[in-house]
């Protein structure tokens, strides 16, 4: 499935906090979003999911508006991680990661072996089988949102929109989570991440889109869209370069001169 | 191998399976039902009043069971379930285990509707005012509610509005006690308002039935959509849930089903704040298992509170809403503790 967005507009009572923003996210492939803090990521990642209406402009689902699919149908194409990850209950792990089921749920089943199997694959691939009888309170930070990463893989659907899922994450399981959104779009499904790790995000995506200034600043290869130009513009900090395995990487280094 | 992959032991605390949790309350609720039926002041031999009714005789002993035993077991089962139904979902809804009818103000708002009704004399014109005017009381009190305290409402914010409800539905309450034409009306309210499944009549049951059935049918039915909403509002709706429709659905069903229960029983409280609390760890906190489970807890409680009630040798005999509330409450004190311990 395609999602495209056209002269998205975003503002709260008269402060705009996005302007025109056109985008397009496909199948089969990682896309970045990154941008400094209050840049519009969370706020375009919630629209794109149908959470949000836009002040203006419209998002297509594979040429169709959300009202024409249905929030249902929709629910099954599209699986979001919130960010930060609220879990008011102590439920179970296994419990939580279920609830990605629920879009596809029939009135008086219960968990058929579609599910159960969506569920078992989900809780292997974000590592978090050896969990699952805990309950949600007795997880740390990190391990709760590789809980929810598995939440929103129990969807198994062809869009995944995660916001900041690695943020709370040790290195091993970063790497790890980066490795595995990337397989999946790999393997033919749209996969948008927000990220403020650069270094993370020039290394995994296929695509990043550099939100700043009330818009998209650049989009593109990664290493094309975190110019040293851009990123003193969008963040104002300075960068040191590197390369590995023919991969280049970045790391922030210092502020820029104002 | 990486750490998390040990395995722990963590967390292995007794669920029951759901369906054999059911069974066991189930079975507790009609044993406790048939206890209902056979306590009471007048002596009674239960199988002989039985097959008097089945024999269509009208003796002392039928008349007993049908006009006062029935009414009496049926409404402990109805309010009960209702009240520990509304409970869990409000719980749901809010995300907050102090959400309840009584300590939010619902049931306070019901009671001052179905006071109204007493004040200007309807419900001596015709029946179904009672349960209406319970029912528009416990509405207006939830969509106040939600007005004021918001959507995930935290615990204070929460507290504050059922205070303020609590305090608005009570001094209107007192208002129609002052403003009452006759002693007679004022007493007449007054006993009504404690609570209680003492003298009424089948017909209540038939009355509210209906209602408290749709209320139920509402309520139950969100069960899915309160299991998506512990992941918050952003991860509910991408669960394909329309929370607006989930909101109206549970205020509609709470007000059938508590407005209802108030209307025939005078409030009762804290049923719906107990209940949800001491099940919700047998099915392993998930909100959407909760529902069912706290309709039969409530239930239950509700009957052996108002079975409690014919046992213990006080006389005039104690009022159910008295008995709850006096259990109900210090349970609150420690809910209330704990909370702010965690926080």
């Amino acid at each position: 499935m395609e999602i495209e967005a056209r002269g998205i507009a975003v503002r709260f009572g008269t402060t705009p906090l996005l302007e025109g923003v056109d985008l397009v996210m496909r199948a089969g492939e990682m896309v970045g979003l990154v941008g400094p803090n209050g840049s519009g990521k969370t706020t375009l990642l919630r629209i794109l999911a149908n959470l949000r209406a836009p002040e203006a402009g419209e998002v297509r689902y594979a040429g169709r508006t959300a009202r024409a699919i249905g929030m249902r149908e929709l629910a099954r194409q599209i699986a979001y991680l919130a960010q930060g990850g609220s879990v008011h209950w102590p439920m179970r792990v296994e419990n939580v990661v279920a609830l990605g089921r629920l879009p596809h749920r029939r009135a008086f089943y219960g968990v058929d072996a579609a599910d159960h199997d969506a569920i078992e694959a989900a809780m292997m691939a974000a590592d978090v089988l050896s969990l699952r009888a805990r309950t949600m309170s007795q997880v740390s930070g990190g391990e709760r949102m590789r809980v929810l990463l598995a939440r929103a893989l129990a969807v198994d659907a062809p869009i995944l929109l995660a916001d900041e899922p690695i943020a709370a994450l040790d290195p091993l399981h970063q790497l790890q989570a980066m490795e595995l959104l990337r397989s999946i779009a790999h393997k033919g499904r749209g996969v948008m991440v927000v990220l403020h790790d650069l270094a993370l995000a020039t290394r995994y995506c296929d695509r990043l889109i550099l939100l700043a200034d009330g818009g998209v600043l650049d989009e593109g290869p990664p290493e094309r869209v975190l110019t040293d130009a851009h990123l003193v513009r969008a963040y104002g900090v300075e960068v040191v370069r590197g390369e590995r395995d023919g991969v280049p990487y970045l790391l922030p280094w210092k502020l820029s001169a104002p | 191998m990486t750490p998390a992959s040990v395995a722990d032991t963590w967390g292995q605390r007794l669920v029951p399976p759901y369906g054999l949790l059911i069974a066991g309350l189930s079975v507790l609720v009609v044993v406790l039902f048939v206890t209902s039926l056979v306590v009471g002041y007048a002596p009674l031999d239960v199988l002989k009043a039985v097959r008097d009714v089945v024999r269509g005789e009208k003796t002392l002993g039928a008349l007993v069971f049908v006009e006062l035993r029935m009414p009496r077991a049926l409404l402990g089962c109805l309010v009960g379930f209702s009240l520990g139904l509304a409970g869990a979902s409000l719980q749901g809804l809010m995300r907050n285990p102090l959400a309840e009818p009584g300590v939010i103000g619902i049931s306070g708002a019901a009671a001052f509707g179905a006071v109204l009704v007493f004040y200007f004399g309807l419900a001596g014109a015709l029946s179904l005012m009672l349960p209406l005017g319970g029912i528009a009381g416990a509405a207006a009190a939830t969509f106040l509610l939600y007005a004021l305290s918001g959507r995930g409402a935290g615990t204070i914010s929460l507290i504050l509005a059922g205070v303020a409800i609590n305090s608005f539905a009570g001094a209107l309450t007192s208002l129609a006690l002052n403003l009452s034409p006759n002693p007679y009306a004022v007493t007449e309210i007054v006993f009504w308002l404690l609570g209680s499944l003492a003298d009424r009549s089948l017909p209540y049951v038939w009355l509210v039935t209906p209602l408290m059935l749709l209320g139920w049918a509402l309520l139950i039915a969100s069960g899915p959509a309160l299991d998506g909403l512990t992941l918050g509002e952003d991860t509910a709706r991408s669960l394909g849930f329309d929370l607006n429709r989930l909101r109206l659905q549970l205020i509609a069903g709470t007000a059938l089903a508590v407005g209802s229960a108030v209307a025939v029983t005078g409030a009762i409280g804290f049923v719906g704040l107990v209940v949800p609390h001491l099940l919700r760890p047998l099915v392993a906190h998930r909100p959407g298992r909760l529902l069912f489970v706290s309709g039969l807890g409530g239930a239950a409680l509700t009957l052996a509170a108002d079975i409690g009630v014919r046992i213990v040798p006080i006389r005039p005999e104690l009022k159910l809403g008295v008995v709850t509330a006096l259990i109900g409450a210090p349970f609150l004190f420690s809910l209330i503790y704990r909370l702010r311990e965690e926080a």
